[in-house]
């Protein structure tokens, strides 16, 4: 074993990661050879048949006909392409006005939450007031209270603000502005603009800047990672969101895509059904395949600090 | 005066240098003043949004709970009566034990599945970004198309997709989400498909921070591969573990989506969890005093999870 151990650091140089619990000697060892191949043919098999097949089952099933999904649930290529499923699902079940309410809930999401975690980052790791460190511990003290447990109280504010006597139910607000409430963005930002070096507004201000310019021009510009991080996870989330906006948006017609599926689901169509139910998937799908380095990477360093 | 200005000077860029990290550089009371000022402006959004939407619920929670409540006449304070309610209704002590057994059963799965899937992407040597993209894929669906999508796989009978894969084995179809044995098993397994891909993405990040050094070490010294798993890379990702099995505890206790969609908490109130008796007694029954009653009753569950849990997984890390 420690004889070849000389041939490594060359075989390793070509590799992007030199190593992982194997090296490239085990490799060469055809029990590891055999074994890991394998595993991981059986891993990959794995991969393809639940994170791959259910999505094109459900492709093939929204231009299926009914009986052909009863009589071949198997199959992954429909026997009569039923193409026009898709229109007559998005016109029969009105999913055009569902999709626009969910872009709208997802869009005003997206910019308060940009909004709340920018200025808060910015007044907590940037103007640093004296009393930022109370503000940010309430903050964080809110990660440790989960959702769920605060669910009523909320539910019953923002039936009723206090001090104003309002009601958001049934407007887009009342998706939007609690969506701003969430600490961890906050935590990203801040820790990202903590690591901008202080000279920088230091210098600014000697030139005049007020903290506004130093914001816009200066620290904002300089953020675009983090601020694409902030922004598809709260894109990513805000679509997924389902039990806030059930209780919120009673009114069928104000209703998100995941609210009214549940609904539509019990008279519907099971073709049509999963024709929306595909038209809800294509979005956050499209969006991480495109966006997926980044998306993969946040999550890797998001996920831990959680 | 000149001397101890001098003085100062003389120190100052040291003292700066010293205290350029951890605090901010001593400023006067006017600069102080200002940023005073300035961080309440900015943090006003924060202020607003947090104020109403986070802080005051949390406080807001805490009355409630002690409260009666229908929205019409105002709120009139009941003591410990919603919480006398509640434990004399007879589902929650069944609610309680299906959402155990669901937390249970989901990390059962939830915990070895992605742990062994990353160890084996991590050591793909092609094709890792498309694994990693496979398995985060069912994350990205929304749960709830991901529940009715597997509300129609589980469909009961021999056409059901689930039940013809089964028949390819020679095994009979099973009744899934109609039969209470089987209900809640289902749901288990559609949580962790549509949440396994985040935590194998993490531990798949834990796995890179794993130095590789120590398997060169531990290589040379004649370990094999099982040995270097064993004690090195599940030691060294020991601290991403607990943290994520405390969160994955913490968020299936929390169970909503599966079984409010899938089920409504049946057949025989099999799938009746915390989460759905809750949602059931404010916007069913409107008993929102109740209903906050025992979201306190979970947080206070939550807190005492986490507490143990920290304290044993401390004590067995000092070991």
């Amino acid at each position: 074993m420690t004889a070849t151990t000389d041939t490594r650091p060359s075989r390793a140089a070509a590799q992007p990661r030199e190593r992982g619990i194997l090296s490239p000697f085990d490799w060469r060892r055809p029990r590891i050879l055999v074994g890991w191949r394998a595993m991981h043919i059986v891993l990959l098999i794995g991969l393809v048949a639940l994170g791959a097949v259910p999505l094109l089952w459900m492709l093939r099933a929204a231009i299926s006909s009914t009986t052909d999904l009863l009589q071949h649930p198997l199959s992954l290529v429909p026997s009569p392409a039923k193409w026009e499923n898709i229109p007559d699902a998005w016109n029969l079940l009105s999913i055009g006005q569902y999709l626009g309410n969910t872009v709208v809930l997802v869009g005003g999401s997206w910019i308060v939450q940009l909004l709340v975690s920018a200025t808060a980052g910015f007044a907590l790791a940037v103007i640093r007031p004296w009393y930022g460190r109370i503000v940010y511990g309430a903050i964080l003290l809110t990660l440790f209270v989960p959702g769920t447990v605060t669910l009523i109280a909320l539910y019953l504010t923002v039936l009723d603000l206090p001090l104003l006597h309002l009601s958001l139910t049934d407007t887009p607000w009342a998706v939007w502005l609690p969506a701003g409430a969430n600490a961890f963005t906050i935590l990203l930002v801040k820790q990202f603009f903590e690591d901008i070096p202080r000279d920088l507004f230091e210098a600014a201000q000697l030139d005049g800047a007020g903290w506004f310019t130093i914001f816009w021009r200066i620290v904002l510009p300089m953020s675009r990672p983090i601020l694409a991080v902030v922004s598809l996870l709260s894109i990513m989330t805000a679509w997924k969101e389902f039990l806030w906006p059930l209780i919120v948006l009673t009114d069928p017609e104000k209703q998100p895509l995941a609210v009214a599926l549940p609904r539509l689901a019990q008279a519907t169509d099971p073709a049509y059904l999963i024709a929306g139910l595909l038209i809800a998937s294509i979005p956050p799908i499209l969006i991480f395949l495109i966006f997926q380095r980044s998306i993969v990477k946040g999550i890797g360093f998001t996920g831990l600090k959680g | 005066m000149t001397v101890t200005t001098d003085r100062l000077r003389g120190t100052t860029p040291v003292r700066a240098a010293q205290a350029a990290r951890p605090g901010p550089p001593r400023r006067r009371s006017l600069t102080r003043r200002r940023s005073a000022i300035a961080g309440l402006v900015f943090l006003l959004p924060t202020f607003v949004v947090f104020g109403y939407f986070a802080w005051w619920p949390i406080i807001q929670s805490a009355a409630l709970a002690f409260q009666q409540t229908d929205l019409v006449t105002a709120p009139e304070w009941v003591g410990w009566n919603n919480f006398e309610v509640l434990f004399s209704d007879p589902l929650l002590p069944r609610a309680a034990v299906n959402t155990l057994w669901f937390t249970v059963l989901s990390l059962a799965i939830g915990l070895p599945v992605p742990l062994v899937c990353a160890v084996l992407i991590s050591e793909l040597r092609r094709g890792g970004t498309v694994a990693r993209v496979l398995a985060y894929l069912p994350v990205v669906i929304p749960p709830v198309v991901s529940v009715l999508l597997w509300k129609v796989f589980f469909n009961p009978g021999e056409s059901g997709v689930v039940n013809s894969l089964l028949g390819l084995v020679g095994i009979d179809p099973l009744p899934w989400l109609q039969s209470p044995g089987t209900a809640m098993p289902s749901l288990v397994i559609v949580a962790t498909w549509s949440g396994a891909g985040t935590a194998i993405l993490i531990y798949l990040a834990a796995l890179t921070g794993v130095s590789t050094e120590l398997y060169e070490a531990a290589e040379l010294d004649g370990a094999s591969v099982w040995q270097r798993i064993v004690h090195i890379t599940l030691p060294q990702m020991r601290g991403v573990i607990l943290v994520l099995l405390l969160l994955q505890i913490i968020g299936a206790i929390q169970v909503f989506t599966e079984p409010y969609v899938m089920t409504d908490g049946g057949p025989a109130n099999a799938t009746v969890t915390i989460l759905l008796m809750i949602y059931r007694y404010a916007f069913l029954f409107g008993n929102y005093g109740v209903a906050t009653a025992l979201s306190l009753l979970l947080a206070v569950v939550l807190i005492i999870v986490s507490a143990v849990y920290l304290r044993l997984t401390r004590s067995w890390s000092t070991r």
